[in-house]
């Protein structure tokens, strides 16, 4: 295989890894961290799980129903559900991820102000509805509606991009299992997210993991939900068929 | 922010060691370094953890900024009779936060 | 756990020791006070002490470390402080544990920020006034993709 020069120069000369199929994040980690990853009791990410709880059960307003209140128990009622995400929304035909499809109920169905973007109580509400799908094989829809988006969302994944000139492919298809600097290159599929990443101190999305790969090729850091990203996911969901939810995963 | 999560078997034999895992959500900001506009950024981290049982102290903690944020604390105790574990983390700030699990000792 | 080797009871001056017991012209570092601020009058021995923590670590802001000590956890014969040291740090000192027999073992376990590769060092102190000592070199590595998010 050749290598853009660019990447030769980031990358360790390990032999290439015969990729041919999508692995999981986890196959990429460390012993360490996939212990962490699967061991609850030490786990930071759970604590976010747990605030999302709370804010599940949490009555928002007066006269507002939780999410509780709706939607019951969701150990039951949104298992599954992250499995199928980003999907097209029927009423508007926007493709929404699990955290805008959040934001939806809580603006249209709960009457209250958007908790925003990587706000602590979307992110905890997110992680908690994830786990509900852990280990639940993905399986989200590409057809009809969901069409164009999955289409500009694999474009921009082979599309060079940045100061450095590379695709998200040349990294994540081509070199996965090599190492870049002190990185294992996974196959980059998002199901480990909302993640717990140890260079973040924190649990954040997927979108901010793709904003650090934009900064990381210079290029373009597009906006939180923004559509590019939105269709990346998609994108991102759909090569990751049938692989296992991770989140919340633990990362790097 | 600032949550905890503990896991410990609710029931043991009398004699046994029981191990008591916890993870509290804590940024442990070192402090003492500039920020952005130049401003120095405060130590804010959690200093204390303390643990009893029966209201009796059986493991304590001094925590330096060289622990981690959300850090995880591991360690044992022995079964004695079925009483109240109460763990208490303290930060720069003054405040406490509490967890309190029962463990019931048979035999 | 991964063990520190042979356990000697008559104990092998260790790095911890080495320092201690050397009396130096310069100014003690801050790991150096911190070690002394600990052993006090003991002159620490290597051994008793079990460090099981990852050799390279791909993150200094959280290493997992457990630390288990030999010792009987008796009335008479227990371990009372555990401290552990990273010399690299910028404060050195970065935990300290009390102890009771009321432990039934003496383990305890926490995640540990390292400033880069360096040795970290265990002191345990007995009941008896002994000092055991034990350490363990941890390589961390950097990150490729640093977060501009
Ligand atoms: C007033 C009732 C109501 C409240 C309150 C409510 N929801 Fe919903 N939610 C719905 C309905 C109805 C749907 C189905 C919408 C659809 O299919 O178009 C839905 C759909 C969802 C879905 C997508 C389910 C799927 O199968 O795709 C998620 C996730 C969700 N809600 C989360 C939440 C969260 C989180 C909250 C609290 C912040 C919340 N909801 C509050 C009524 C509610
Ligand atoms: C220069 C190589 C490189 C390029 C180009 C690159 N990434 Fe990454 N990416 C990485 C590395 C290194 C990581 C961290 C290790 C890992 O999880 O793969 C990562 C992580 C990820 C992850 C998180 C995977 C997980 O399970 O934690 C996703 C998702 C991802 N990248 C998607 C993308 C997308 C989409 C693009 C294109 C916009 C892209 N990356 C471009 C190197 C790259």
């Amino acid at each position: 295989m050749r290598l853009p020069a660019s990447l030769a120069a980031l990358l360790l000369i390990l032999p290439a890894a015969t990729a041919a199929e999508i692995r999981p994040g986890r196959d990429f980690l460390s012993p360490e961290l996939r212990a962490l990853q699967e061991d609850e009791a030490r786990h930071p990410g759970m604590l976010w799980v747990e605030q999302g709880e709370e804010v599940w059960r949490r009555t928002p307003a007066l006269d507002k129903p939780s999410c509780a209140g709706c939607h019951g128990d969701a150990a039951g009622t949104m298992r599954g559900v992250a499995t199928r995400y980003p999907m097209v929304d029927r009423a508007s035909g926007r493709l929404l991820n699990l955290e805008l499809r959040i934001e939806q109920c809580r603006m249209e169905r709960q009457g209250q102000p958007a908790f925003g973007y990587e706000s602590p109580e979307l992110l905890a509400l997110t992680a908690y509805i994830a786990y509900q799908s852990r280990s639940l094989p993905m399986t989200v829809r590409i057809d009809g509606a969901a069409a164009p988006f999955f289409d500009a969302g694999r474009a921009f994944f082979h599309e060079r991009q940045g100061q450095l000139n590379l695709a998200c492919s040349q990294c994540h298809d081509d070199n996965a299992g090599r190492r870049l600097r002190g990185d294992v290159i996974s196959n980059g599929v998002g199901t480990g997210f909302p993640a717990y990443r140890l260079e973040w101190n924190a649990v954040g999305s997927l979108h901010r993991r793709l904003r650090a790969c934009s900064l990381g090729v210079r290029a373009v850091q597009f906006d939180y939900g923004s559509p590019d990203y939105l269709n990346l996911e998609l994108y991102l969901a759909w090569r990751a068929r049938g692989l296992p939810m991770e989140a919340p995963a633990v990362r790097r | 922010m600032f949550n905890a999560r503990v896991t410990m078997k609710p029931e043991a034999a009398k004699g046994e060691i029981v191990e008591i895992r916890t993870v509290a959500r804590h940024p442990m900001e070192r402090g003492n370094y500039p920020d952005a506009a130049g401003r120095m950024v405060p130590r804010m981290i959690i200093h204390s953890f303390r643990a009893t049982y029966g209201g009796e102290e059986i493991f304590r903690m001094e925590l330096g900024p060289g622990v981690s944020a959300n850090p995880y604390i591991a360690f044992t105790t022995v079964a004695t009779e079925t009483g109240d574990i109460v763990l208490e983390w303290t930060d720069d700030s003054g405040f406490t936060l509490t967890r309190t699990l029962r463990l019931t000792v048979a035999g | 756990m991964t063990g520190t080797g042979t356990v000697s009871r008559r104990g092998i001056v260790t790095g911890a020791a080495a320092l201690l017991a050397t009396p130096r012209a310069s100014r003690a570092s801050p790991f150096e006070e911190a070690l002394k601020a600990f052993a006090g009058e003991a002159v620490p021995r290597a051994g008793r002490v079990s460090i099981d923590v990852p050799p390279i670590s791909e993150s200094g802001n959280s290493v997992p470390i457990t630390i288990l000590v030999e010792s009987p956890m008796t009335a008479t014969d227990h371990v009372k402080t555990i401290v552990v040291l990273a010399e690299k740090n910028p404060h050195p000192q970065i935990a300290r544990f009390h102890l009771s027999p009321r432990a039934g073992k003496a383990q305890v376990s926490t995640t540990i920020r390292l400033a880069t590769s360096q040795r970290v060092t265990v002191l345990a102190g007995m009941s008896d006034g002994s000092v055991w000592s034990g350490e363990k070199d941890v390589v961390v590595t950097l990150s490729a993709c640093v977060d501009g998010g």
